[in-house]
């Protein structure tokens, strides 16, 4: 009889794994079942581009059903709580579901309500995300109208889903106030929890080389305690102040709520602590957990669920066949950094590299760490190599969960 | 590897003064450290936190964020900033004797 593996969360990580799951086992062996909530997959990177008219909202919305190969079920509901002794799950439209093996893929999401007077007096008017679909959309509307002052991008606090997205965002700002013949009218600050503009030593230099050069501000270890839309002013926890006209907010993130309902699964903030090498739950054995939902310190982006999805699914029939797991999963992260005028940079590491200079995958490839036209050509294709090879759980060539080396300029992380 | 001075015996710190070897720290040392780090008195609230973080630390192996320790020390994230002003996670890990919190990535 076919073992039943359920997958909640219909999203970049659950419908890899999903379509990996359903290549590499039987059709008899096991019978897959995808959760969600609605039938909207967002091409979430898009996101970015959507204030500054270079992406349309609806260009970057598909169905999720229809990126599942046949033969994987899939079932609209929201999730009410997943009861780990029992090995059920019960959906909001009443029915329950026991599984043999669990995926949680249900992502982050943002919680604008956690800070003081985010959705308060401004929002959608002079306070901003571009992290949603309606929110990018909302932004791309008042841009325009934008005609100079104080411009402020927050990051409120980690973990959120691409770290690097606000500074892009600040680039790109920059890029569009240049071609509107306004820039020397805009200020543009970026504010920041962390103690520089990205954690990762040489990677901050660069970006902060970057950020420098563009004119744009940083200021560090803002706490944002408040936002006061009026006023115009974010007010950190330690009575720090900075004024803004415009400000785009990277909210705080959670875990989807059906985590906190779900005794033993989550974290305080709704995560699912996770080993971070074989990809299990802590909390189960045969519950395992992949990308934004995880606790772990590694980059909530889509590139770390693609090379998750390899080492899952190997985990997933190891599990099945009574097999040690394989702990394989080594925080590989790869991602591009939209830096303004048709250009972008490239990195990639894990837990033990750090993002260096040199050429990925191999020497001869894209420049790493080095803005070039060939980086952000290299962004705009990767919106297809998503819905067609990444979706579908192929291998896609050079980019495999294993990090490489060859290539890379390892000299320069020591002497970061 | 630096190391510091208290009480008269040596710890092994990194290069900000956070501890690199927790189990070297003892509660009679978190006072002097505090001084250093301009907080004049350590009351019960302060030591609610600082055996907070020591209580994250050995379950997790990290100590906790500023919004994880508004969410579940007690202590509500106003009140961590009087207590510690140059910054909760960062300061009390220190009087406490842990690694620096490593902000995720």
């Amino acid at each position: 009889m076919g073992r039943r593996v359920l997958v909640l969360g219909g999203g970049t990580g659950g419908t890899l794994v999903a379509n990996r799951l359903h290549r590499s086992l039987p059709r008899d062996e096991a019978e897959i079942t995808v959760v969600d909530a609605d039938d909207r997959h967002l091409y979430q990177p898009g996101l970015l581009f959507v204030p500054f008219g270079l992406s349309r909202p609806s260009a970057l919305v598909r169905s999720r059903r229809a990126q599942l190969h046949p033969g994987i079920d899939f079932r609209q509901s929201a999730v009410d709580r997943v009861d780990l002794e029992a090995e059920q799950v019960v959906l909001q439209d009443g029915t329950a579901h026991s599984y043999d093996v669990l995926v949680v893929a249900t992502g982050a999401r943002l919680v604008p309500e956690e800070t003081e007077g985010l959705t308060g007096p401004g929002w959608g008017s002079s306070v901003h995300t571009f992290y949603s679909l309606p929110g990018a959309a909302a932004l791309s509307a008042a841009l325009p109208t934008f005609e100079g002052g104080r411009l402020v991008v927050n990051m409120v606090d980690m973990p959120v889903k691409c770290p690097v997205a606000p500074l892009e965002f600040c680039f790109l700002a920059d890029w569009y106030f240049h071609e509107r013949g306004i820039r020397d009218r805009v200020e543009i600050s970026y504010v920041t929890s962390l103690d520089g503009a990205f954690t990762k030593a040489t990677c901050n230099r660069e970006l902060s080389g970057l950020l420098a050069e563009k004119g744009v501000e940083v200021v560090t270890e803002f706490n944002t305690g408040q936002v006061d839309g009026e006023a115009g002013k974010l007010i950190s926890y330690d009575g720090r102040q900075v004024g803004f006209d415009l400000a785009v907010m990277v909210p705080l993130h959670g875990g989807a709520p059906y985590v906190s309902r779900s005794p033993g699964l989550g974290d305080e903030l709704g995560f699912v602590p996770t080993d971070e090498a074989t990809l299990q739950a802590k909390a189960a054995p045969n519950v395992f957990v992949i990308g934004d939902a995880t606790d772990l310190r590694v980059s909530k982006a889509g590139s770390v669920a693609h090379f998750q999805g390899e080492v899952l699914v190997r985990n997933i029939r190891r599990f099945l066949a009574g097999d040690a797991l394989d702990a394989s999963f080594d925080g590989h992260t790869n991602c591009f950094i939209e830096s303004g005028f048709g250009k972008a940079l490239l990195i990639d590491y894990n837990d033990d590299v750090e993002p260096v200079p040199g050429h990925f995958p191999g020497r001869f490839g894209l420049p790493l760490l080095r803005e070039s036209r060939l980086n952000h050509l290299g962004k705009l294709a990767f919106q297809s190599l998503y819905w067609h090879a990444l979706l579908p759980g192929r291998d896609i060539p050079g980019l495999t969960s294993a990090m490489p080396l060859a290539g890379k300029r390892l000299d320069a992380a020591t002497s970061a | 590897m630096p190391t510091k001075t208290y009480r008269g015996r040596e710890f092994e710190v990194d290069a900000e003064g956070f501890f690199t070897v927790p189990s070297q720290w003892s509660e009679d040392i978190a006072a002097e450290i505090a001084r250093e780090e301009g907080i004049g008195e350590l009351t019960d609230r302060h030591w609610q936190v600082i055996k907070f973080m020591r209580h994250e630390y050995d379950e997790k192996g990290a100590g906790p964020t500023v919004r994880v320790l508004g969410k579940t020390s007690g202590v509500p994230i106003k009140e961590l900033y009087q207590l510690f002003p140059r910054g909760p996670a960062k300061i009390a890990a220190k009087i406490a004797g842990i690694p620096k919190p490593r902000g995720c990535i």
